[in-house]
């Protein structure tokens, strides 16, 4: 073989090598990056019947992220926590500690929210009342409908 | 006939010659108990892919059905239990081994030229290691495990710029669901074994290629020029076969892990499954298993104004400090003439005692499940004092301040506060709260901090 055919062929071999290598490759790559991609769907979902709430009680709601998959299973549950400030208007807070995400509980008669993990404390109104997080316990938006309380599902607060 | 069989397959595969030369390679005499380590973490590796290929045939890796699957192989399958038992204890055995086996090759200095690349791929095994660990334990898809991975992906979180992207790509979406238990599946079962085969591979052959290192000599130090003619004419004048003057060790070692695993996984038996995999109850307790609890402890020790380096740049310049040794690659190996690295070794170790000590008690978290003070425990029937001990509880001072026996850790123990200070102190304290308690100003009316007051001045 002369060294310009020997030349020629290698180079053929390497460029369908790679062309066979993307061919596979990029679907897999993208396949595996796909969650970055996805928009963050977001839907109103009613965890119960306004009037069954009382004022001045917070107490924890349980409802399906946005769009569960099938196969899901009780992973596809979210919760809340729930307060009713008046007749006209609900707050929802994160059950996530914004300091590593763990959930934390209501003690009701404390009217604080205190964290299993790291010992973080918030204050009823969610602001940080102690111990390592370093935010407030975000926000859910919350809406009544017809009667019913609806909450804006969302991403895992994070960062 | 046996002799024949094996010749025709010498004589078609050369794998006989082969593995006769691996086996019978000289190697340094007077190796000792100390270079087992690293067999030790290939055989628990090999035990790990055994016993998970066997949970593998009946594991249902959906997040739906993995809980219900896990079930039915701890309760029901046959021997499921010893083999889930198995994988764990074997998975703690690797992580151990494969921390003393980096500690070891770092102590003896055997990372030293020519070996600069069997410290690199040793040192990707280790991260590869810990990933097993931390994708495995999420396999166990109850309460503990879901928990895990939002701790996991907040803490990815926190990295500048790619934090969110990183915290979605390990959740596969924006909250734990249908995807997440798959990806971690795959990773756990695949990916991760694959890689660490392929730098297995490697690693054992470079340890044929440059030869076990001897014994270091202080005073003995590794000169390039030098080095290799060394160790052959070394190898030639003392040299024993590997098999079995040494290998018979690594055999003993060897069996006795895994007889170790064997009995703690049919005692102990596996970690116990917790609560279903639910988000929506809250009534959790989210902690690692033991080989990350120590970094669990330093997370709930560490001042907020450090936290960000502790939980994104610790990690990488741990990562970073682990690839760059293998530059400091000539010169004395001998733990004589190197104190330092003992001292290295020493003061990590120790540190991550403590801090696993210190997880294993976790006097940070609160104490929900503390009972209101009995009136024993109150000793003292003045309505307001008993008044006081009632809103101790219920306020939530308990759950963090010790009386007595009961309450929990997080705040200084309260039993005796009544002689440290007096009731202007308390209240003031009460009120205004301080590093790490909250202020009760807003939650407490002037008469409940009264009583309350009331009740911790009789504490003495
Ligand atoms: S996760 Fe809540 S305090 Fe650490």
């Amino acid at each position: 073989m002369t060294p310009s055919r020997r030349r020629f062929l290698s180079r053929v071999s390497i460029a369908l090598s790679a062309a066979v290598a993307a061919v596979v490759g990029v679907p897999v790559v993208g396949f595996l990056l796909s969650p970055l991609t996805r928009k963050v769907p977001r839907q109103w979902r009613a965890v119960g019947q306004a009037e069954l709430f009382k004022v001045g009680q917070t107490v924890s709601v349980t409802f399906d992220d946005a769009s569960p998959l099938p196969w899901s299973g009780v992973t596809a549950r979210t919760a809340a926590w729930l307060r009713r400030e008046d007749t006209e208007t609900f707050t929802a807070f994160a059950v996530n500690c914004t300091h590593l995400g763990c959930p934390v509980r209501w003690l009701a008669d404390a009217g604080l929210f205190l964290c299993p993990c790291h010992g973080g404390v918030y204050n009823g109104d969610g602001s940080v009342a102690a111990g390592p997080p370093p935010k407030p316990l975000p926000r859910y938006p919350v809406r009544v409908r017809q009667g019913r309380v609806e909450i804006l599902t969302s991403p895992l607060p994070i960062a | 006939m046996i002799r024949r069989a094996l010749a025709w397959l010498d004589d078609r595969s050369g794998l006989v010659s082969w593995l006769k030369h691996a086996l019978t390679h000289p190697v340094p005499p007077r190796t000792g108990w100390w270079y087992t380590f690293g067999s030790a973490t290939f055989l628990a590796f090999v035990l790990q892919v055994v016993t998970g290929i066997a949970l593998a045939t009946a594991y249902v890796p959906s997040s739906g059905q993995a809980y219900d699957s896990l079930r039915f192989i701890s309760e029901q399958a046959l021997m499921g239990r010893f083999l889930r038992g198995l994988h764990y204890f074997g998975a703690s055995a690797m992580v151990v081994m494969i921390g003393a086996h980096v500690a070891r090759t770092y102590i003896m200095g055997a990372y030293k030229f020519p070996r600069e690349l069997n410290w690199l791929s040793g040192a990707l095994l280790l991260l590869l290691t810990m990933a097993l660990a931390f994708t495995g334990q999420l396999l166990r898809w109850d309460q503990t495990a879901v928990w895990s991975v939002i701790i996991g992906a907040a803490q990815a979180g926190r990295m500048p710029v790619v934090g969110p992207q990183v915290a979605r790509f390990l959740l596969a979406g924006d909250t734990v669901g249908g995807a997440t238990l798959s990806r971690f599946f795959a990773f756990h079962v695949f990916f991760i074994p694959a890689l660490v085969f392929a730098l297995v591979g490697l690693h054992l052959m470079l340890v044929l290629r440059h030869g076990i290192s001897e014994r270091p000599v202080p005073g003995q130090p590794v000169d390039k020029a030098t080095y290799r003619a060394a160790y052959q004419e070394m190898l030639r004048r003392e040299g024993v076969p590997f098999w079995p003057d040494a290998a018979w060790r690594d055999v003993v070692f060897g069996a006795a892990m895994v007889a170790i695993v064997a009995l703690l996984a049919l005692v102990i038996g596996p970690p116990e499954l917790g609560k279903p995999p639910d988000p929506s109850i809250l009534e959790a307790y989210p902690r690692p298993d033991w080989y990350f609890l120590w970094y669990f402890a330093l997370l709930a020790l560490t001042p907020t104004s450090w936290e960000d380096a502790v939980i994104v740049f610790a990690p990488l310049v741990f990562g970073i400090v682990l690839l760059l040794i293998p530059i400091f690659n000539t010169g004395e190996r001998s733990v004589r003439r190197r104190p330092w690295a003992a001292l290295v070794v020493l003061f990590i170790v120790v540190t991550i005692g403590i801090f696993w000590a210190a997880g294993e008690r976790a006097k940070w978290s609160p104490d929900f499940s503390a009972a209101p003070l009995s009136a024993s425990a109150v000793h003292n029937d003045n309505p307001t004092v008993v008044e006081g001990a009632r809103l101790f509880h219920d306020k939530g001072c308990e759950f963090c301040h010790a009386i007595g026996e009961q309450g929990g850790q997080r705040g200084p123990d309260l039993t005796e506060v009544g002689t440290r200070m007096n009731a202007v102190g308390i209240a003031g304290k009460i009120t205004n709260g301080g590093p790490g308690m909250p202020a009760f100003a807003r939650t407490l009316s002037p008469r409940e901090v009264e009583a309350l007051t009331a009740f911790l001045v009789t504490r003495q």
